[in-house]
C-alpha cells in the first residue's frame, strides 16, 4: 500500500468520491465558525474599527493563492518524474481556484487598504508581488488552454511551472529591493510577540481551516472533473475510429 | 556551433528577418513617450531610464517568436535535434544570435535615446552599461518563452503573456543600476545582481528550452 496507487485514475475516483463530502462539510462548518465568529463576535479595532474584520478574508485567500501555486508546482513536478496523469491534472485544476485566491486578496486587499491607508493601490513589495503571481497564474493558465494535444500541454505547463516559480521567487526579492514597504509584516507567524490579538486570531484559524478544505474540495471537484473530460474524450476518439 | 551562429546571423540579417525592425520600434516607442506626457526635459529625464528599459524589454519581445518558429516550420530543427551538437548549445547559441541581431542594437542606439529624453552625457554610461548586462538575459529568457510556443499558431500574444513576467526581476535589477548610477548612488550591489541574473540564466535556461523543444517535437 503506498501513496501512489492513488495516482491510478479510479482509485483516485473512488477515494476521492469518499471524501469529497467531508472535505466539503469541514470547509462550510469552518467557514460558517469562522467568518460569522470574526464578523460578528469579535469586538473592532481600537484603531481600524469594524475594516480590521477583512483579515478573515484577506489572510486565508492570500494564504491560499500561494500555496496553490506550491501546490502546482509540486504536481508538476511529479508529473515530469513519475508521469501520473493525475496529477497533471490536479495541477490545472488547481490554477483556476489559485488565481481566484489572488484575486480575491487583491481585490479585499485595495478594500482594506482605501480606508486604512487611504489608496487603493500602492506599490509595495507585497502588493507588487501578488499582482506578479496573478500574471504567473494567467500566463499558466493561457498555455494549458492554447495547446491541443493534453500531454504536451502537460509537459509544457509543468515546465512553465518549475521555472516561473523560480522567477517568482527571484521578483519577491526583487520587489523587496525596488520600494520599501506598506504593507505590515507576516500576521501569523510562531514567533507570538508578531501575531494579531488573540481576539482576532482564533476565529482566523477557523477561517483558514475552511478556506484550505474550501481549496482542497474545489481542487478534487476539477481533477475528478478533467479525469472525466478525458475519458470522454478517448470514448469518442475510439467511436471515431471504428 | 560556429557555422549555426553565422547561418542565424545571416539569415536575421539578409532575409528580410526582421533586422532592425526592433531598432524602428525602440525609436519610436522612446518618440511617442514625449509626445504622451509632454515636451519637460526635467520630467522626461526622471522617466528616462524606466522608458529606455521598458521599450528594450518590448521591441526584445517582439522579435521573439523568430527565434524558433521559422526553423520549426521548415523542419530545421528537426535537423538540429539529430546532428552531433546538443540541442542545449543549439539553444544558447540561437538566443545568443537574437541578442546579437535585437538586443546589440537597441544598447548601440540607446545612448542616442537617452539625449532625447534628456539625460545628461555624463549619465548616459549607466543606461549603457546596464542595458549591455541585462539585454543578454531578456533573450536568453525570451527564448524559453518561444520554445514554449513554437507549436502554436498565432501564438505571439500568448508568448509575451508567458514571457513578460519573467522579465521582471531584470528590469527591476537593470532599472535599479541605471538610477542609482544617475543619481550618484552607489549602485554595486544591483549592478552585481544583474550581472548574476543574466549569467544564470544563460548557464541555466537552455537547459529547460532545450527539454521543452524536444516536448514539442515529439
Amino acid at each position: 500500500m503506498s501513496l501512489w496507487e492513488y495516482a491510478n485514475p479510479v482509485k483516485f475516483l473512488k477515494l476521492s468520491d469518499k471524501v469529497l463530502p467531508f472535505f466539503a462539510s469541514f470547509s462550510v462548518i469552518g467557514l460558517a465558525i469562522g467568518l460569522f465568529w470574526g464578523f460578528f463576535l469579535t469586538p473592532d479595532d481600537y484603531r481600524q474599527g469594524s475594516t480590521v474584520k477583512i483579515i478573515y478574508l484577506h489572510v486565508p485567500s492570500a494564504l491560499m493563492a500561494i500555496n496553490a501555486w506550491f501546490m502546482m508546482l509540486v504536481a508538476s513536478v511529479i508529473w515530469l518524474v513519475r508521469r501520473h496523469h493525475v496529477s497533471a491534472l490536479a495541477a490545472k485544476a488547481a490554477a483556476p481556484v489559485g488565481v481566484t485566491m489572488t484575486m480575491v486578496a487583491l481585490v479585499t486587499g485595495a478594500l482594506w487598504g482605501q480606508p486604512m491607508w487611504g489608496t487603493w493601490w500602492a506599490w509595495d513589495p507585497r502588493l507588487t508581488s501578488f499582482l506578479v503571481l496573478f500574471l504567473f497564474y494567467l500566463g499558466y493558465i493561457a498555455l494549458w488552454s492554447s495547446t491541443d494535444n493534453p500531454d504536451t500541454a502537460a509537459d509544457l505547463t509543468s515546465m512553465l511551472c518549475i521555472v516561473g516559480s523560480v522567477f517568482a521567487i527571484l521578483s519577491r526579492y526583487a520587489v523587496n529591493f525596488w520600494n520599501q514597504g506598506l504593507h505590515q509584516g507576516a500576521s501569523l507567524s510562531l514567533d507570538k510577540e508578531k501575531n494579531v490579538a488573540d481576539v482576532f486570531y482564533q476565529p482566523l484559524l477557523f477561517s483558514i481551516f475552511g478556506f484550505v478544505f474550501l481549496f482542497l474540495t474545489l481542487v478534487l471537484i476539477g481533477t475528478r472533473t478533467e479525469i472525466r473530460l478525458r475519458r470522454a474524450e478517448a470514448l469518442r476518439l475510439r467511436k471515431d475510429r471504428e | 556551433m560556429i557555422a549555426l551562429l553565422h547561418r542565424d546571423l545571416i539569415l536575421a540579417v539578409r532575409a528580410g528577418g526582421g533586422f532592425g525592425l526592433g531598432m524602428a520600434f525602440f525609436l519610436i516607442v522612446v518618440i511617442l513617450v514625449p509626445l504622451g506626457i509632454g515636451p519637460d526635459m526635467v520630467i522626461l529625464s526622471k522617466v528616462s531610464v524606466g522608458v529606455l528599459w521598458v521599450g528594450a524589454l518590448l521591441a526584445c519581445v517582439l522579435s521573439l517568436d523568430r527565434i524558433f518558429s521559422l526553423d520549426y516550420d521548415d523542419g530545421t530543427l528537426e535537423l538540429l535535434l539529430t546532428s552531433p551538437i546538443p540541442l542545449e548549445a543549439v539553444v544558447t547559441v540561437k538566443a545568443f544570435s537574437h541578442w546579437v541581431t535585437t538586443g546589440l542594437p537597441l544598447v548601440i542606439i540607446s545612448p542616442v535615446l537617452g539625449l532625447l529624453l534628456g539625460l545628461q552625457v555624463s549619465d548616459i554610461k549607466w543606461v549603457f552599461i546596464s542595458l549591455l548586462l541585462g539585454t543578454p538575459a531578456f533573450s536568453v529568457i525570451g527564448a524559453f518563452g518561444a520554445a514554449l510556443t513554437v507549436g502554436i499558431r498565432r501564438g505571439g500574444l500568448l508568448l509575451s503573456l508567458l514571457v513578460l513576467p519573467l522579465y521582471i526581476p531584470t528590469l527591476i535589477f537593470g532599472a535599479n543600476v541605471a538610477s542609482k548610477g544617475l543619481s550618484d548612488i552607489s549602485n554595486s550591489s544591483s549592478l552585481l545582481i544583474l550581472t548574476a541574473v543574466t549569467l544564470a540564466a544563460f548557464s541555466i535556461l537552455p537547459f529547460a528550452t532545450a527539454l521543452v523543444l524536444r516536448i514539442n517535437l515529439r
